[in-house]
């Protein structure tokens, strides 16, 4: 299909906003925003800590800081306390923006935002004495507090879906479509994880695959594609390159996606047909992954330039490319032959990082900085912004590559059968290099709350507004 | 509102029928599984102690599924689905940071073993990362009547009194203790230890090629002897440590230990063969249970061990040869 300049859909582009008076909304966005950066701190603190005592494991080794203690806290306050949480206020915001409306209910939207930080509070403490649900990944919180998470969940789809009833366009904008598909599929998600029947030694392990990768695949990614939807075209002022495109990515991504679960369950005695489903889900995810990173990149064609003066687009851009790369390298893992190298190496933990971090968080920064001076008229700092940007992608980059290499060896070693402990001990330095990398992202969202602050409440910085100008270069 | 509906309801009814087919509908169908020949439940303690395993999240650096590939047969025979049929959680696990446990119960079956390990990792195996578990376990003058002191080596026990471990570190142990895989009837795995197939080829082939071998090397020992080091780090050293000094008052010293200078090496090739329990090595009595290794370990592998426990540390012992492994081996216990 060649290049469209005014692509005919009258969905392509994100209609104008409304109105910039809505105190209601900017009130949601920075309250959701600020919540969210302070489970960023925390849980990344908790996370560095865990690098920590890879070198030093006898270093605060008391109960309530013991590795095992804390690994479940920092990916489950990555997962529900950071990640959801800031997407949920994009997703506001940007529904409300992109529908030419108010919120359905501001309310609904507060009731929303203490539920998820009730249930993230109560799963840390949970998690901190002991209440772990069986170490099943992202879903150990006990019970009742995943039953809050679902009570947010289901506030949400509720709220998002009456204000896209109440838009002024006939059209649904397609971010709309991704989050309000990726709100309700996690309801059933987290309704499927929680029932017990058929959770039963090896059913649970198949509900398990299902789970860890449907929780990520079907929430977070959603979230932070139709994010894009919007915020592309709103910092570069044009249309999505192609409607068709998006609509055909998102029904992929729900044909596929959900049947990729079990790929973490290679050679184990789950059914080897659904291991096969999975494989092959995997390659099948190829089209809307590379369909969708296509999309959003030919909307950027030709104003690469300009990334050079709008860090929101810069991070935006990052996470494109951790979506395409990330993405690319699941299809990759889930063949049974490098399988058989990688799994249960840290070259998977490289994996969680290069998507979660390299996607999801670059995506929710990139819509941070492009939307949140939008609603509340204060931009950041360039300085902020720049250090922000450098640290955490270079201090990503040393993670990821440490652990990519330092994985592969580590399987390397399995293989060519040397006693175990020689894995652990060859593992050293990419441990080392995976605290340093870590450190580096950690001070960069240090640096990421600074702006957040000066974009709310603090005062004003010096960064240009987010939006470019359209159809021209921006100049120095 | 009609495309509201669509945009909304299409795709989570989409969803709802590919999660009830990939997930749901499966699940029930394992969850009703029978379980494996052997596969008993719990005792309670037991499962008090898998709950100790999963609150302090042992599964994120332990594994206990064994593939059926080549590199995970140091682990056991291949998982079976009914081995999962008491199992729940699965604790499965998803990362191997540190070994695979589903059949540590066998590989550690020491409980004296499992304390120390528990108490100080680093007191059994120096090159470990894993975080001590001080926290399950007292520090105390002396060990109250009925219970006993965990005879941790000096250089990682406390300063004063002695090591008593908790109610949860009893139960924790136990759990570990219960960890082995039922045998298959009939399942033998391709290049595990067989005992009748390789056992008379080795001991009429290589009973000419290697005892020349050694023979010819006067003053030194002609077998493969980076294998022999792999192995015994692999499978003893966790015990006997590699300075072969063993540890005090738990594991029995190889440094001048009898059996393993003796010339005539059947006590030697009998305690690897099929363990040995309550042995008296120099007037001390060590209470620890050794683990049989004639199932996992063929007769040149075990040939290669003793021999590098009798060349090294300042022993000088006659060498074996897998023949004479054979032939205790076929001796039986």
């Amino acid at each position: 299909m060649p290049p469209r300049s005014a692509p005919p859909s009258i969905g392509a582009s994100p209609p104008a906003d409304a109105s910039s008076g809505d105190a209601a909304l900017t009130r949601v966005f920075v309250a959701y925003t600020v919540t969210a950066t302070l489970w960023l701190l925390f849980a990344t603190a908790i996370g560095l800590l865990l690098a920590f005592k890879f070198g030093a494991p006898d270093f605060w080794a008391g109960e309530y800081f013991s590795f095992g203690r804390l690994r479940p806290i920092h990916t489950n306050d990555t997962f529900y306390g950071w990640a959801s949480i800031v997407l949920v206020g994009l997703a506001y915001y940007v529904a409300a923006r992109s529908c030419g409306t108010r919120l359905y209910s501001t309310r609904l939207a507060w009731i929303g935002l203490a539920l998820f930080n009730l249930a993230a509070i109560a799963g840390t403490v949970a998690l901190d004495l002991g209440y772990n649900w069986g170490d099943l990944e992202y879903r150990e919180w006990p019970w009742p507090v995943r039953l809050v998470f679902l009570a947010a969940l289901l506030v949400t789809a509720w709220n998002l879906i009456g204000t896209v009833a109440r838009r002024t366009s006939d059209e649904i904008y397609l971010s709309n479509w991704y989050t309000i598909g990726a709100v309700l599929w996690t309801c059933v998600i987290a309704i499927v994880a929680v029932l017990p029947w058929y959770q039963q030694g090896l059913g649970m392990m198949a509900i398990s695959g299902f789970y860890m990768h449907n929780a990520v695949g079907m929430w977070f990614t959603p979230l932070a594609l139709g994010l894009f939807y919007y915020a592309i075209p709103k910092v570069l002022s044009r249309p999505i390159y192609s409607y068709a495109l998006g609509v055909l990515a998102f029904w992929t991504n729900l044909m596929f996606y959900p049947l990729l679960g079990a790929h973490h369950f290679l050679f184990s005695p789950l059914p080897w047909w659904l291991q096969t489903v999975a494989i092959v889900c995997s390659v099948a995810m190829l089209v809307p992954v590379w369909g969708g990173s296509a999309n959003y990149l030919l909307t950027m064609r030709g104003r690469y330039r300009d990334m050079i003066h709008s860090y929101p687009l810069m991070f935006i851009f990052v996470g494109v490319i951790g979506y395409l790369f990330g993405s690319t390298q699941g299809t990759v893992e889930a063949f049974r032959s490098l399988q058989a190298i990688w799994h249960f190496s840290n070259f998977t933990v490289g994996h969680s990082h290069a998507t979660m971090y390299g996607f999801i968080s670059f995506a929710a920064w990139g819509g941070v900085y492009a939307l949140l001076p939008l609603a509340t008229g204060k931009n950041a700092g360039r300085k902020g912004l720049a250090m922000h940007f450098w640290m955490a992608l270079v201090g990503s980059f040393v993670y990821v590559i440490a652990l990519s290499i330092g994985g592969t060896f580590q399987g390397i070693n399995w293989v060519q059968g040397k006693p175990f402990i020689q894995s652990v001990v060859d593992m050293q330095p990419y441990y080392v290099w995976r605290g340093v990398g870590g450190a580096l992202m950690f001070v960069s969202h240090l640096v990421f709350a600074w702006n957040v602050w000066r974009m709310t409440f603090g005062a004003r910085g010096d960064a240009r507004s987010p939006i470019l100008p359209a159809g021209r270069e921006a100049t120095a | 509102m009609k495309q509201l509906v669509l945009i909304a309801g299409g795709p989570l009814l989409l969803y709802v029928v590919i999660v009830l087919l990939i997930a749901v509908i499966p699940a029930i169908e394992l969850s009703r599984l029978p379980p494996g020949p052997g596969v008993v439940p719990l005792t309670p303690l037991q499962a008090q102690g898998r709950a100790v395993f999963a609150s302090n999240g042992c599964a994120y650096c332990h594994t206990q599924q064994v593939r059926p590939l080549a590199e995970d047969q140091v682990f056991g025979r291949p998982s079976a689905p009914g081995d999962f049929a008491y199992r729940t959680p699965t604790l499965a696990g998803s990362q191997r940071t540190g070994p695979d446990l589903t059949n540590v119960g066998v590989s550690k079956a020491s409980d004296v073993w499992q304390y120390i390990h528990l108490y100080d990792p680093r007191a059994v195996v120096p090159e470990s990362i894993m975080p001590n578990f001080k926290f399950l376990f007292r520090v105390m003058p002396v060990a109250p009547a009925g219970e006993t002191a965990v005879p941790v080596p000096a250089a990682f026990a406390p300063a004063s009194g002695v090591v008593v471990p908790t109610s949860e570190a009893k139960a924790l142990v136990a759990y570990l203790l219960s960890l082995k895989q039922a045998p298959i009837p009939g399942f033998e795995a391709a290049g595990a230890a067989p005992t009748a197939q390789t056992a008379a080829p080795a001991a009429s082939a290589s009973a000419s090629a290697s005892t020349a071998a050694v023979a010819a090397a006067a003053g030194g020992y002609r077998f493969d002897a980076p294998r022999g080091q792999q192995l015994f780090s692999a499978n003893c050293a966790a015990c006997h440590q590699a300075s072969g000094a063993g540890v005090a008052g738990a594991f029995p010293p190889l440094v001048g230990n009898p059996a393993v200078n003796a010339d005539d090496p059947a006590t030697h090739l009998h305690t690897i063969l099929y363990g040995a329990h309550g042995v008296v090595i120099d007037g001390k009595t060590y209470a620890s249970p050794m683990p049989p290794f004639a199932g996992q370990l063929s007769d040149a592998d075990i040939a290669d061990i003793a021999n590098h426990e009798r060349s090294s540390w300042g022993n000088r012992a006659a060498p074996v040869t897998p023949a004479q492994v054979a032939a205790i081996r076929a001796k039986g216990r």
